[in-house]
């Protein structure tokens, strides 16, 4: 492993609506260079509030309260909104979960796709579009040029996101943010989505936090994986390890949820109501750990 | 090999033919052909009015007074609609009135457009402050009685054509404004907006690159109904003496002197009033069928 490229430490945040409900915990978590690093957890874990954190899209109910994302040696809770804005784009991209709204429906592809490269990478209008074509064969879209004359309603989900992820690896970033990128796609398109990023990701070198639910996913993409249970880190390591021994009970009870393709009658179980009783309480402590250590 | 048989599934579905193209679809869309072509029929007289019109529409003649229109007894060749109590040429007049109503729909509804539309944008996207500011304003501003309003200004600063025109900006702006700042709002919400967001795109180029684009079909549509509302608008100051000199003929102005002579001379007062109808269901009709072709979301 090389040295880590996102470096969170002890992120926290509280939901503002909600009596300032914690929604994360001091999570910390490394994604080194290259690596592919499995965000999972179910819903309401807070995923998508790192996610958002990252990329300085906190939603206005959401305050993180503490801790730090360092990218590249910097903070990026403490940079100005110029400053951020210089980095997302450039170094840093989303690859974003719903592909059929993530797109502008009254523009055309080809204009979508070179905005970010003419105004990110400073391409002329030409190189862009010659930059654009080159980065939908490379997602393996057969006619690039019928897709970039097209607009989004013209294209099948699964085309959709992969010009999504073409458009967010071809800024050459040195981070994607992959929120969910498969949950909205049919199953068979799914598993070429993978293929994709995975592929696209080991030819540039990216690192890729890839947040989902599924650990089936997971477990195809991911070099390490985290697994978040209400805001706190439950279990991290080698994705092989975690999924072949989990040595926390949530995650044996997760991968017991997963539907079993070998043995149709296991598989699907909800989480055992002791396990959540004993999370609640583990959560609890380590709640009160923190405030104690404040404290004291 | 699994992989390329995967590949050419997933693009196999798309390779159907491409959706008819924005402008195919509006003209397919007989609203919007047939009240679009009345309309450059309309602005074609209008600019052409020397050109087209059979006759001078100020010269009298009162030996050929309140000659009915062709087809009608006593009729005579040369006047198709016949003449008014002066012996002025119903049609010419008609066809010159045109210019007023159109230059007031067009240069009053661009102009309220335009106000409304910057104001809208500016509420909808820059945050609280500036949103209740302007919403306040709008709130303020359409509790007055429009008509009064618009009689008060003009009793202020005087008849005339850009005292109409001022009098409609003034007075409509709010109807642009408030729905040009609902669909802004609704934008910003949207994945895309979010998504421009995380490649660190500037506020005004997120503005205008993505949210604007979005909101222009429902602004054109606005827009199209807007001259209608001012073709109206104009016609009613005209009626009541407030628009321009009476001197200049104007559809408003005829209704008024065609209902003074109703009886003896009907097609005085139908054929502005018919006009004056056929242009703002044009308007109307069009402005429906522009926001139906043109919704991003409908266009399927």
């Amino acid at each position: 492993m090389t040295g880590a490229r996102l470096a969170i430490e002890a992120l926290s945040a509280v939901s503002l609506r909600d009596g300032n409900r914690p929604i994360l915990r001091r999570v910390a978590l490394d994604v080194g260079t290259g690596e592919v690093h499995g965000l999972v957890g179910e819903s309401g874990a807070g995923k998508s509030t790192i996610a958002k954190a990252i990329l300085g899209i906190i939603p206005s109910q959401v305050r993180v309260t503490g801790g730090r994302i360092g990218f590249e040696g910097r903070d990026l809770l403490s940079l100005s909104p110029g400053e951020l804005r210089a980095v997302l784009g450039r170094d840093i991209a989303l690859v974003p979960q719903d592909p059929s709204t993530a797109l502008n429906p009254s523009r055309r592809i080809d204009v979508q796709m070179t905005d970010g490269l003419r105004l990110k990478r400073g391409l002329s209008g030409k190189d862009a579009r010659l930059r654009a074509r080159a980065l939908l064969e490379e997602v393996q879209i057969r006619d690039p040029e019928r897709v970039l004359n097209s607009y989004p309603h013209q294209l099948s989900g699964g085309m959709r996101q992969r010009v999504l992820i073409a458009a967010a690896f071809g800024l050459e970033p040195k981070l994607v943010i992959a929120d969910e990128p498969t949950t909205a796609l049919d199953v068979t398109v799914q598993k070429q989505i993978l293929r994709l990023i995975r592929a696209l990701q080991e030819r540039h070198g990216t690192s890729v936090l890839f947040v989902s639910h599924d650990l089936g996913v997971v477990a195809k993409i991911c070099d390490r994986m985290t697994v978040l249970y209400m805001g706190k880190v439950v279990e991290q390591g080698a994705t092989a390890e975690v999924l072949d021994a989990p040595r926390h009970p949530y995650t044996r009870a997760l991968l017991a949820a997963n539907p079993r393709y070998d043995r149709p009658d296991a598989g699907l179980e909800p989480t055992p109501p002791d396990i959540i009783a004993a999370l609640r309480a583990e959560i609890a402590a380590f709640d009160a750990g923190i405030a104690g250590s404040r404290d004291g | 090999m699994e992989h390329w048989s995967l590949a050419s599934k997933a693009s196999a579905p798309d390779s159907d033919p491409q959706p008819p193209s924005v402008g195919a679809r509006l003209a397919s869309d007989p609203k919007v052909v047939c009240a679009g072509g009345f309309i450059v029929i309309l602005i074609v007289l209008a600019v052409g009015a020397p050109l087209i019109a059979p006759q001078d529409p100020l010269a009298q003649n009162l030996l050929m007074a309140t000659v009915p229109p062709a087809g009608f007894a006593g009729s005579e060749p040369g006047f198709l609609l016949g003449t008014d109590g002066l012996g002025r040429d119903v049609l010419s007049r008609v066809i010159f009135g045109s210019r007023v109503s159109l230059t007031v729909a067009f240069v009053a509804a661009g102009l309220a457009c335009l106000i409304g539309s910057v104001l809208g944008l500016m509420a909808g996207y820059l945050g609280y402050v500036v949103d209740m500011l302007i919403s306040w304003l709008v709130d303020v501003w359409m509790s007055f009685p429009p008509v009064l309003l618009s009689i008060l200004l003009i009793a202020v600063i005087g008849t005339g054509l850009h005292s109409v025109i001022a009098a409609i900006v003034i007075i409509d702006w709010t109807r642009f404004c408030r729905v040009v700042r609902t669909e802004t709002r609704s934008q910003a919400q949207m994945d895309y907006v979010v998504a421009a967001r995380t490649i660190g795109f500037s506020r005004p180029a997120i503005l205008f690159r993505e949210i604007f684009p979005n909101v222009v079909p429902v602004l054109i549509a606005l827009l199209t109904l807007e001259m209608g509302i001012a073709v109206v608008v104009e016609a009613i100051l005209s009626f009541v003496g407030l628009s321009v000199s009476s001197d200049t003929p104007t559809w408003g102005g005829m209704i008024a002197e065609g209902r003074q002579i109703v009886h003896e001379a009907w097609w005085v007062l139908a054929a502005p009033l018919a006009a004056l109808f056929a242009t703002v269901v044009a308007f109307n009709q069009l402005g429906d069928g522009l926001a139906r072709s043109l919704d991003p979301v409908l266009r399927r």
